[in-house]
C-alpha cells in the first residue's frame, strides 16, 4: 500500500495487537477503522495504580522518551 | 577477527568477537558448581534465555561464559509489554530440580556497603536500616510459599533479541537466577515508578502485559500489586540510590535532581515504621 499523502512505500507493523501502516517516506501513520478506539482503550487499561506516598513520585517528572537525567543508568544497569 | 568491548567496569568485562560475545565476571563472583547450575538451567531453557554456549570457563583465575551476541534494548523504545510477558513467562515454567535459591537480595546489602560518608550516604543507610532484617543479612531467609524460577537481577540491560534485532527478546546474565519469590524481578521498575523516575505509561504497559500473560508475582486484581511491592521496592530504591552516590563520588560531580529525589524517598522511608 502506498502513503496518501507522499505516496510513499507504507509499513505495516503491530503495536500492542493492533496493526499500524506507517508510510518509510514522510513516516505519516495510517489507521483502519476502529483502530484508534482500539489504541485508546489500550492506553486506559494501562493506567497504573500510583504508588506509594514515599517515592514522591509527583516530585519530578521526566518525559516518556527521555534519558531520564542522571538516573539513566538505574534501568539499564545492576 | 578483532573484538570490541561491550562492557567494562566494576571489575566486569564484555567482548564481542564477530556473533560471539565473551563475559569475564567479576573476581571472586559467578563461582562454583551453583553457577554452573544457574548456565545449565540458561541452557535448558532457550525460549528464555539467550542460550551460553557451554559451561562456564576458567581462565586465569576469573569465571568467562560465552553466548551469542544479541541486540540489547533501545533506550528511546524500550519493549515493556514483551519484557512483561517474557517475566511472566520466566515464572511459569516448573523450577528445574537442583535450582539454587535465590535468598535475600544480596545487591542491597552490598550496595549500601560501599557507600562513603556524608549526609546523603547516611540518609540511604537510615532507610537501609528500616528494611526488614533478611534482607539486610542479618536474619535467615524465611520460607517462600509458592517458589518460582527468578531472574534475580532483572532491568532493560538483561533483554537482547536474537542476532541483528528482529529476533524474539531473551534473557541474559544468570548470576543471580534461583528459585524464591518472583516479586524480586518486578521491584526495580517499581521503585523507579514509584520514584517518578519511570513514567507511569511505561510502568504501566509493563505490568498490564505481566499480569496478562499471567504473572504470578503480583494479585490479580489492579491496584493489588502495591500489597507485594511495597517493600522489595523500598529496597531497590535504596540500591539504586547507594549505587548513583558511589557514581557520583566516582565522577566528582554534585547530584542531579532525579539524584537528590532518590536521597529524599530514603529520607521518607526511613521515616516509615521499620518492615518486620
Amino acid at each position: 500500500m502506498h502513503c496518501p499523502k507522499c505516496h510513499g512505500f507504507m509499513h505495516t507493523y503491530n503495536r500492542n495487537g493492533i496493526q499500524i501502516e506507517q508510510c518509510a517516506n514522510c513516516r505519516g501513520v495510517f489507521l483502519d477503522y476502529g483502530e484508534l478506539e482500539a489504541l485508546t482503550r489500550m492506553e486506559a487499561g494501562y493506567h497504573a495504580a500510583p504508588p506509594p506516598h514515599w517515592g514522591g513520585h509527583h516530585d519530578y517528572h521526566h518525559g516518556h522518551h527521555g534519558h531520564h537525567g542522571g538516573l539513566f543508568h538505574a534501568l539499564f544497569t545492576s | 577477527m578483532s573484538a570490541q568491548v561491550i562492557y567494562d567496569r566494576n571489575g566486569v568485562l564484555v567482548v564481542r568477537a564477530g556473533d560471539v560475545v565473551a563475559k569475564a565476571h567479576r573476581p571472586g563472583r559467578a563461582l562454583g558448581p551453583e553457577f554452573a547450575r544457574r548456565v545449565e538451567i540458561a541452557a535448558s531453557l532457550p525460549e528464555l534465555f539467550n542460550t551460553p554456549l557451554g559451561p562456564p570457563l576458567s581462565v586465569e583465575g576469573r569465571t568467562v561464559t560465552l553466548e551469542r551476541y544479541g541486540t540489547p534494548v533501545d533506550p528511546h523504545d524500550p519493549p515493556w509489554e514483551d519484557a512483561g510477558r517474557l517475566l511472566a513467562a520466566l515464572h511459569a515454567v516448573p523450577v528445574p530440580a537442583d535450582t539454587p535459591s535465590f535468598g535475600r537480595p544480596a545487591r542491597v546489602a552490598r550496595a549500601v556497603s560501599r557507600l562513603e560518608d556524608g549526609e546523603a550516604a547516611d540518609a540511604v543507610r537510615r532507610a537501609f536500616a528500616s528494611l526488614p532484617a533478611w534482607v539486610r543479612g542479618d536474619a535467615p531467609v524465611p520460607d517462600v510459599t509458592d517458589e518460582r524460577l527468578l531472574h534475580g537481577d532483572f532491568h532493560l540491560g538483561q533483554l537482547v533479541r536474537a542476532g541483528e534485532g528482529d529476533g524474539a527478546w531473551r534473557f541474559i546474565d544468570v548470576e543471580d537466577v534461583g528459585r524464591g519469590d518472583p516479586v524480586w524481578d518486578l521491584a526495580r521498575l517499581a521503585a523507579l515508578y514509584a520514584t517518578g523516575i519511570l513514567a507511569p505509561d511505561a510502568w504501566g504497559r509493563f505490568l498490564h502485559a505481566y499480569r496478562d500473560a499471567g504473572g504470578v508475582a503480583v494479585p490479580p486484581d489492579e491496584g493489588s500489586e502495591w500489597t507485594v511491592l511495597d517493600m522489595p521496592s523500598r529496597a531497590l530504591v535504596v540500591q539504586i540510590a547507594a549505587t548513583s552516590l558511589r557514581l557520583v563520588a566516582e565522577q566528582g560531580r554534585d547530584l542531579a535532581p532525579e539524584e537528590t529525589g532518590l536521597v529524599g524517598a530514603c529520607v521518607r522511608i526511613a521515616e516509615l515504621s521499620a518492615l518486620p
